[in-house]
C-alpha cells in the first residue's frame, strides 16, 4: 500500500479544511496511506518567504524534510506552492552537498539532521503515476457529466527541467485526472497561466492580482466550463474569493473535492457549503 | 551615462541567482509574461538593469515585485537563463537593503508568530470540527516545542531582523 507523510501547509488546513478532509478521504478510497506529518510549519512560500530570505526558507524546508525523513516515508502536498517549495528545496540540497552542510548545521541547533532521502510528490501525480487512473474509475459511483475547466497553476509542472512530469505547455495529466471521473475538460485560451496570487502579488499588488484572475475567469467563461478543478489551495483561494469581488460564479472545486464528489461522498463532508462562490452540485 | 558594475553578477550568484550573463536580450520573457501584460514590469529589462549591475536602480524598484514566480518565462527562455531563481536573488538583496512592502511584511511576521503564513480562527476551528477533523491542524500549532524548534531556526538565519 502507498504510503506518505501527509503534509499539510497552510491554506488548505487553515483556509479550506474540507480540501484537507477531501484529501483524506479520497487517498482512504484509492489505496493511499497518509500518517499526518507532525510538527510540520509552513513549506515555507516560495514566493515570499524565499523571496525574503533564501537562507531562511531552505532552513525551514529542510526541517519539514527531515520530519518526513525520520518517518522514513516521501511527503505528500497537496498544493502547488508546498508542492513547489519543498520539491525546490529538496532538489538543491541533494545536488548541493555544501549547502546541505550549512543547513545541517543550522538545524544541529535543534538536534535535527537531514540526510537528502525525502521525495516530494503531489497528490494528484501520485494518484496518476502510481495509482492509475483505471483504480479511479473504479472508485466511480457517481460519473460527474460536468464540463470543467482544468486549473494547473504554474508549480504544479515548472519548472519542468527538475519535475518532469509533463509536458509545461500543453499538459494532459490533470485534464486526464478529471475526465477520468466522467467530466469534461473544455479547452480554452491561456489555459496555463498564473491565477494572480503568487510570488507575493496578491498581497502587495491586490489589483493586478486580481486583473490575472478575470482574465482566467473570461477565458474559462467563453469555454463553456461550469466548474474550475484546481490542484492548488492558493489558486483555489484567488479563484474562491475574487469571484466574490469581480462578480462571476464559477464553482471553485479542488481535485481532490471533485473526486469526493464522483465517489459519492456527502457534499457536507468536503466542505463545499464553506466555499465563498456557492457551489451547486 | 549608467556606469556598469560587473561585481553585482557575482553578488547574485552568490545568493543562488544563477548566470544572468547568459541572458542574450531575445525579450522571450517579456513576451511570455502575464504580469507584464498588465504592469510596467519588463522581464528583460530587468535582466538588462541585473547585468549592468544597476542595484540601486533594482532595489528601489515596484516592478522587482511584480513577477508572480510563474516560470513561464524559464520554460521559454532559449539560454536557460534562470530567471525566477535570479529575481529570489535579486529580491533577497532588496530587502537586504531594507527594501520590504508593509504587507509582504505582515506574511513573514504571520510565519514568525504562527509557523504558518496565515492564522488560525474560530471560523476555520469550528469548519474542522463539523469535518471530524481536529481543530488545531497537528502542525507547529499544536506543539510549542515545534514552534520553539521553528523560531531557532528563523533566529539563526536572521528572519528575526527581516520582520525588525
Amino acid at each position: 500500500m502507498a504510503k506518505y507523510a501527509f503534509f499539510l501547509g497552510c491554506i488548505a488546513p487553515l483556509r479550506y479544511p474540507g480540501v484537507e478532509k477531501s484529501t483524506r478521504d479520497v487517498c482512504t478510497k484509492l489505496g493511499i496511506e497518509l500518517v499526518d506529518l507532525k510538527d510540520a510549519s509552513c513549506c515555507p512560500a516560495p514566493g515570499v518567504i524565499r523571496a525574503f530570505s533564501k537562507e531562511t526558507w531552505i532552513a525551514a524546508a529542510a526541517r519539514n524534510l527531515a520530519l518526513a525523513e525520520k518517518e522514513g516515508l516521501d511527503i505528500l502536498t497537496i498544493c502547488n506552492g508546498c508542492y513547489g517549495s519543498l520539491f525546490d528545496a529538496a532538489h538543491e540540497l541533494h545536488e548541493d552537498p555544501e549547502l546541505l552542510a550549512r543547513v545541517n548545521k543550522i538545524l544541529a541547533e535543534i538536534g535535527m539532521e537531514y540526510k537528502g532521502t525525502t521525495k516530494v510528490r503531489h497528490f494528484a501525480e501520485v494518484i496518476y503515476r502510481d495509482i492509475g487512473l483505471e483504480k479511479v474509475k473504479e472508485a466511480v459511483t457517481k460519473p460527474l457529466d460536468y464540463q470543467v475547466a482544468a486549473f494547473y497553476g504554474c508549480h504544479f509542472l515548472k519548472p519542468s527541467k527538475i519535475k518532469s512530469l509533463d509536458d509545461p505547455e500543453n499538459p494532459r495529466m490533470l485534464d486526464d485526472l478529471i475526465e477520468a471521473v466522467g467530466a469534461k475538460s473544455m479547452p480554452r485560451r491561456q489555459k496555463l497561466m498564473c491565477c494572480g496570487a503568487g510570488g507575493g502579488l496578491r498581497s502587495a499588488f491586490g489589483e493586478t492580482a486580481m486583473k490575472f484572475t478575470k482574465e482566467n475567469l473570461d477565458n474559462i467563461k467563453e469555454s463553456g466550463a461550469q466548474y474550475i478543478i484546481d490542484v492548488c489551495p492558493f489558486c483555489h483561494l484567488q479563484f474562491d474569493q475574487g469571484q466574490k469581488e469581480l462578480g462571476y460564479s464559477i464553482p471553485v472545486l479542488h481535485l481532490a473535492q471533485l473526486y469526493g464528489v464522483a465517489m459519492g461522498m456527502d457534499a457536507k463532508d468536503l466542505g463545499l457549503s464553506a466555499h465563498a462562490t456557492p457551489v451547486k452540485l | 551615462m549608467v556606469t556598469p558594475n560587473p561585481e553585482f553578477t557575482k553578488e547574485i550568484e552568490s545568493r543562488g541567482g544563477g548566470q544572468v550573463l547568459m541572458c542574450f536580450q531575445c525579450g522571450t520573457c517579456t513576451a511570455s509574461c502575464p504580469s507584464g501584460k498588465q504592469t510596467s514590469f519588463r522581464t528583460r529589462k530587468l535582466m538588462r538593469m541585473a547585468q549592468l549591475g544597476l542595484k540601486d536602480d533594482i532595489v528601489n524598484s515596484e516592478e522587482l515585485w511584480q513577477c508572480t514566480t510563474c516560470y513561464s518565462c524559464v520554460e521559454r527562455c532559449p539560454r536557460e537563463v534562470p530567471i525566477v531563481d535570479i529575481i529570489i536573488a535579486l529580491r533577497n538583496i532588496a530587502v537586504d537593503n531594507g527594501h520590504m512592502y508593509d504587507e509582504h511584511k505582515k506574511v513573514a511576521t504571520a510565519l514568525s508568530k504562527y509557523g504558518h503564513t496565515v492564522s488560525i480562527n474560530d471560523n476555520v476551528k469550528a469548519q474542522r470540527k463539523d469535518l471530524g477533523l481536529p481543530e488545531v491542524p497537528p502542525t507547529v500549532l499544536a506543539n510549542d516545542k515545534a514552534k520553539a524548534d521553528l523560531d531557532k531556526i528563523l533566529k539563526a538565519t536572521g528572519f528575526d531582523k527581516i520582520i525588525g
